[in-house]
């Protein structure tokens, strides 16, 4: 049998598809069969998909209710476009999606405030900010095993960093 | 150099260890949708900050543009796992930093403008945060990166924003692989935040028995409890791995032992070795090796032909393209070589 595609080679590769219970059979050289290589493949499922299927449950939007364009107005992106390719245009994008990403991150991370590293270079006040959330934490932990000595002693602490706070606000 | 003829700790189990962070300069749009000025702008901010300059032990870091680099080393930095498929794919705008050992890479314009990694042999993830953090703070020493008070480093794809971190083991698991446990183990770990995918063939595939496992999450832990975790983990599966592999051995016996021989004779005598068929036989022979049934290699042996029977590796041997059965006859060729001179050198000394 002939190849299909080109009616050169021998046809020595053969496909049959069926879907809703309709086949189609191929008949393909390996050269033309090479070409046709989404043939054999299983569609893949990208970060795309997924996002997409956080996106749509995390708008919540009623389905009558068509949601106004939202834009990033620094790079252009628009809301529907990130929705498709799964990336953002630019730091901004993150300030003018804010309300449709919050959901989305809470989501996929299920957490959205950062603990972890800080730039040297991002001001002492987000360092002292992120110590007096750790400490805070400690006071709670305290609190609840009745250490009222070492409660006392974080809430001094947590008080002089925050005072350090609206100096450095200051200036 | 790198990686791999360099041995690690609990290498039987755990091939390399990985950190890679994303980071993106404060200011300028990300790589989605920056024009070709931004992108020169972004290498060579980067560039002034790395180039020829050392982490520690005077590994000095070299700055290239893609489009300058051989369309077949292209394929060797992606198969040995210094840089990704996405890099290359943007010839004209992305950019790669290596350090002369081949253990740090930096990625320029790829997803984020800055996607940074170290890869250690065995299983060396501190270690791996610790060289990495350094070259973080090298870079954030002349730049300013995009970060939000809440939200940490922000990044082109939500999935990595906060610490940018992602921490990954490449684990050879056979044994488990053989029992079928390794379907109960990647929905557990699904469960502590971690993902895991097979490393070599395409989709849910694992050629080899290998796997990469990493933390889904990037947003709220610390960078250090994110990577505690995937070690407490790792130790787990490493342990299971290593009973698994003794269990097989006893009640395998002789049979076992055989199957593993019986790879080595494979690699050392095909004349036509197809890639997926090459990885059951590398595979095994590492399983061998690993427990000292074959006396002759070494894991890092093991490790450098398995990097060299990969599709770029053989190509760049023969120096041309090949296609089709081409490919599986050099890659016999490749490997048949390579093992015989590495008993050679070690039956002379």
């Amino acid at each position: 049998m002939l190849c299909q595609e080109c009616k050169l080679r021998e046809a020595t590769v053969h496909f049959t598809k069926i879907i809703n219970n309709y086949k189609t059979e191929l008949h393909l050289c390996e050269e033309c069969a090479g070409k046709q290589e989404n043939l054999m493949q299983i569609p893949s499922f990208s970060i795309n998909d997924l996002l997409q299927g956080f996106m749509d449950v995390g708008l919540a939007q009623p389905a009558y209710a068509a949601p106004p364009a939202v834009r990033c107005k620094n790079c252009g992106m628009d809301f529907e476009r990130f929705k498709k390719i799964g990336r953002l245009g630019c730091q901004e994008c993150y300030k003018y999606f804010s309300k449709e990403l919050d959901p989305i991150l809470r989501r996929i991370q299920g957490n959205i405030q950062h603990r972890g590293k800080v730039p040297a270079g991002a001001g002492t006040g987000l360092h002292r900010q992120q110590q007096i959330a750790r400490l805070k934490e400690e006071l709670q932990r305290a609190v609840e095993l009745e250490a009222y000595e070492r409660a006392a002693e974080l809430r001094d602490k947590i008080k002089e960093l925050e005072q350090g706070n609206s100096e450095g606000r200051m200036d | 150099m790198s990686w791999i003829n360099e041995s690690g700790p609990a290498r039987d189990v755990v091939i390399t260890s990985r950190i890679r962070l994303a980071r993106n300069i404060a200011s300028i749009p990300f790589p989605t949708v920056m024009q070709p000025q931004h992108a020169a702008q972004v290498a060579e901010k980067i560039r002034k900050s790395l180039h020829k300059k050392a982490v520690d032990s005077g590994s000095l870091f070299t700055f290239v543009y893609i489009r300058d680099v051989p369309e077949i080393e292209r394929q060797i930095l992606v198969e040995k796992h210094l840089a990704s498929r996405d890099l290359m794919e943007s010839p004209d705008i992305s950019a790669i930093l290596l350090d002369s050992q081949e253990k740090i890479v930096v990625m320029v314009n790829e997803e984020d403008h800055i996607r940074m990694q170290c890869i250690l042999p065995g299983f060396q993830l501190k270690e791996a945060w610790e060289k990495l953090n350094q070259v973080d703070n090298m870079i954030e020493e002349k730049v300013e990166y995009a970060f939000h008070e809440q939200l940490g480093y922000l990044t082109c794809c939500p999935t990595n924003v906060g610490t940018g971190l992602r921490s990954s083991v490449m684990m050879h698991l056979p044994a488990l692989t053989a029992n079928k446990q390794m379907n109960a183990i990647l929905q557990t770990i699904s469960k502590v935040g971690l993902t895991a995918r097979g490393i070599y063939g395409e989709g849910s595939e694992a050629l080899g028995s290998i796997y990469q496992i990493s933390n889904q999450i990037t947003l709220g832990p610390s960078e250090e409890e994110l990577i505690d975790n995937l070690i407490i983990i790792t130790k787990q599966i490493m342990e299971k791995e290593r009973i698994a592999r003794k269990a097989l051995h006893k009640t395998g016996g002789m049979q076992f032992e055989d199957s593993l021989w019986r790879a080595y004779g494979v690699l050392q005598n095909a004349r036509v070795l197809e890639l997926k068929e090459f990885m059951i036989y590398i595979s095994q022979m590492r399983l061998g090796v690993s427990m000292g049934l074959i006396p002759y290699l070494t894991l890092e042996d093991v490790d450098g032909l398995m990097t060299a029977g990969q599709p770029a590796g053989v190509m760049r041997k023969v120096g041309r393209t090949l296609e089709g059965i081409e490919v599986d006859i050099a890659r016999a060729e490749v490997i048949r070589e390579a093992l015989d001179e590495i008993i050679k050198s070690k039956k002379n000394r």
